[in-house]
């Protein structure tokens, strides 16, 4: 009795055993991504912590520091304290937002990181809407035409464009369409997110014309997955019977494609749909090194390079909360589309 | 009648049984063109990596003494250009395969006989101990894999060690998932009974009955593996967090980057390193798919 009183929130949800299925599978996925979020608290601060090296000495950079001052940095940083006080400490200051001072830029480093994260999502929300639309599309009508030329081609095309990495294709775009070659002018900014001094409207198209680029190479490397897998689910189906009466009907081929194919084979990729955001929060941090993009993953390529460690470990707090996040999501969304699953 | 009984040892049988299915999965093997494409090219890249002492030699990485002059563009005495310290650029492509092909390799196959030892005793043992493994599994799953090794490859210090357990450790818990169920299927078998009841223990059962059972699965996801490990090994070399000493593709590309290539329209610097990750990565790739649908025709991979 005492025990159920103490894991309170899960055994309520586990109650009602039989009828409401859906509450008790929510709390159950929701309990896990806890649990996950807890153990990537954790997996922070043991990572950056019991490390060889004196994050002091990295701090100060080899410059002759008086032992005062060594101590001084240690204080301010709480680098004096216990391990479990420091543990502890951390712990309760991460819940509350705290993710402490970054040694480089001498700001909190929730600062740096709410400052970076709208032109992060910006730039991920735009090439995430075109590559999972470009690669479902793509997808299916390879598949509808399986083994002819054009699905050869396409899965060709993706398989290669998979292998590419991202920040070299990045670099790519840059010489030939920023900088110029050749013939080509030109065409686009070099890097960052906006020129400066304009307002308004000027400012939105401002931010386009560097978007461009980025959103372009982001497209290229991470379209392939979400084509290849909505390729292979409509392959699945392909044979089904349903569609063979949807045609005896004597339905036109699109509508048989679109109203009754497509829709069953785009289950198994909504769960690749989100787990791909996870993929490109990855990507993201190459892409935005290339581009020079004030977002967090050019954030945490200045930070790596120093190594300014409360800043990496915030970062790495955040981009593993958002890829659980978004995976608890395509758990608990999934049942809802396809009601075989997960009762 | 005496040589045919000297002939069916138990050894013998075996190995002839392993040579038949050899060429079994070799005339499956052949039919599929990417993978015969693939394989072609990786055995053309093998020669040119363990052949590199002699045809350029260690010489071409050294700073002093260098050949030509800073970022020259391609001419007939360098096909490729010179680099920021004037050496060529078509011997430290043909070096740096030497270390890119070694780490991939290496990380690839820590990463997955990390995956094969989970999966294998998360099959074979159940109860609490599977239960704990598999939510590490499912936790390393929903990591971003690369965000975790440059974690780790920026608390350590900078080494091919260093990249090689950072990739290598981060990447394993698809193979741990695949070789579980595989175990999983395995075991429930009736000559584990029988094994069992003959009185073979835990090891017995795990290393001369799981274990090669799963191999030819761990045999595909290795080939897949070092296609990835091949591409992080480049991109935590381009993000600084290679070994500074060694040449490396990835190590290339962060080189071209910080002598300026880029502002000043030297593609010729850039597109060489970055084509031969990328065709490493892509036969690998076709291979280990080609592999992978010989075994596991299901899968229903195209041809």
């Amino acid at each position: 009795m005492v025990s159920e009183a103490v894991t309170a929130p899960v055994a309520r949800a586990r109650r009602p055993r039989t009828g409401t299925g859906y509450p008790r599978y929510v709390a159950a996925k929701a309990g896990g991504a806890v649990v996950s979020l807890l153990a990537v608290l954790v997996t922070g601060f043991f990572l950056f912590r019991l490390i060889p090296g004196d994050p002091v000495k990295t701090m100060t950079g080899g410059r002759p520091v008086s032992a005062e001052q060594l101590a001084a940095y240690r204080r301010e940083f709480g680098l004096d304290l216990p391990l479990w006080h420091q543990f502890t400490d951390y712990c309760g200051k991460a819940l509350t937002g705290d993710l402490g001072t970054s040694y480089q830029f001498r700001t909190p480093v929730i600062d740096k990181i709410t400052e970076a994260l709208p032109n992060t999502l910006l730039l991920t929300g735009t090439a995430f809407v075109l590559y999972t639309a470009l690669g479902m599309w793509l997808g299916t009508r390879s598949a509808w035409r399986h083994g002819k030329l054009g699905d050869r081609l396409n899965t060709g095309l993706a398989l290669t464009l998979y292998s590419v990495p991202s920040f070299w294709l990045g670099l790519l775009l840059i010489i030939v369409f920023a900088v110029g070659l050749g013939p080509i002018p030109g065409l686009f900014p070099t890097g960052g997110m906006e020129s400066g001094g304009k307002e308004g409207f000027a400012y939105v198209v401002d931010v386009a014309h560097h978007l461009v680029l980025p959103v372009i190479t982001l497209v290229a490397v991470e379209y392939g997955q979400t084509l290849l897998v909505t390729r292979s689910a409509l392959l699945d189906e392909m044979g089904s019977d349903y569609l063979t009466t949807a045609r005896a009907k004597g339905l036109r081929d699109d509508l048989v494609r679109r109203r009754h194919a497509v829709p069953n084979a785009l289950l198994p990729t909504v769960t690749l749909v989100f787990v791909n955001l996870g993929r490109t929060v990855a990507g993201v941090i190459l892409v935005e090194t290339v581009f020079s993009w004030p977002g967090l993953g050019g954030l945490f390529y200045q930070a790596l390079s120093v190594p300014d460690l409360p800043l990496v470990q915030g970062l790495f707090l955040v981009f593993a909360s958002a890829v659980i996040v978004m995976n608890t999501l395509a758990d608990l969304i999934y049942p809802l589309l396809d009601p075989r699953v997960g009762r | 009648m005496t040589t045919d009984l000297v002939r069916a040892t138990p050894r013998r049988l075996a190995w002839q049984r392993r040579r038949r299915s050899a060429v079994r999965f070799w005339k499956q093997y052949r039919t599929h063109r990417a993978g015969l494409v693939g394989l072609a090219a990786l055995v053309l890249f093998a020669l040119v990596a363990l052949t590199a002492p002699l045809t350029v030699g260690s010489d071409v990485t050294g700073v002093t003494d260098a050949p030509g002059n800073p970022l020259e563009a391609p001419s007939t005495e360098f096909p490729l250009g010179t680099d920021r310290f004037g050496r060529d650029l078509l011997g430290l492509v043909v070096w740096g395969s030497r270390v890119s092909l070694l780490v991939g390799l290496l990380a690839a196959v820590l990463s997955v006989a990390i995956g094969a030892v989970v999966g294998i005793t998360a099959g074979h043992f159940k109860g609490a101990y599977a239960t704990v493994l598999m939510r590490i599994t499912d936790w390393f799953l929903v990591m971003p894999t690369l965000v975790l090794a440059i974690a780790l490859a920026t608390v350590m210090s900078r080494s091919l060690g260093t990249v090689i357990l950072a990739i290598g450790v981060t990447s394993w818990p698809t193979t741990a998932r695949l070789v579980r169920a595989q175990t999983l299927a395995v075991e429930s078998r009736p000559y584990i009974e029988r094994a069992k009841a003959l009185g073979g223990g835990h090891w017995h059962v795990m290393t001369r009955h799981v274990l090669p059972n799963v191999m030819p699965l761990v045999l595909a996801q290795t080939t897949l593996m070092i296609s990835s490990s091949v591409l992080a090994e480049a991109t935590l070399a381009f993000l600084g967090l290679g070994d500074p000493t060694v040449i490396s593709w990835g190590g290339l590309l962060q080189d071209a980057r910080e002598a300026g290539a880029v502002s000043a329209g030297d593609w010729w610097y850039l597109v060489p390193p970055g084509i031969a990750i990328a065709v490493v990565a892509l036969t690998f790739t076709l291979c280990g798919r080609a592999v992978e649908s010989v075994l596991n025709p299901r899968l229903g991979v195209a041809r």
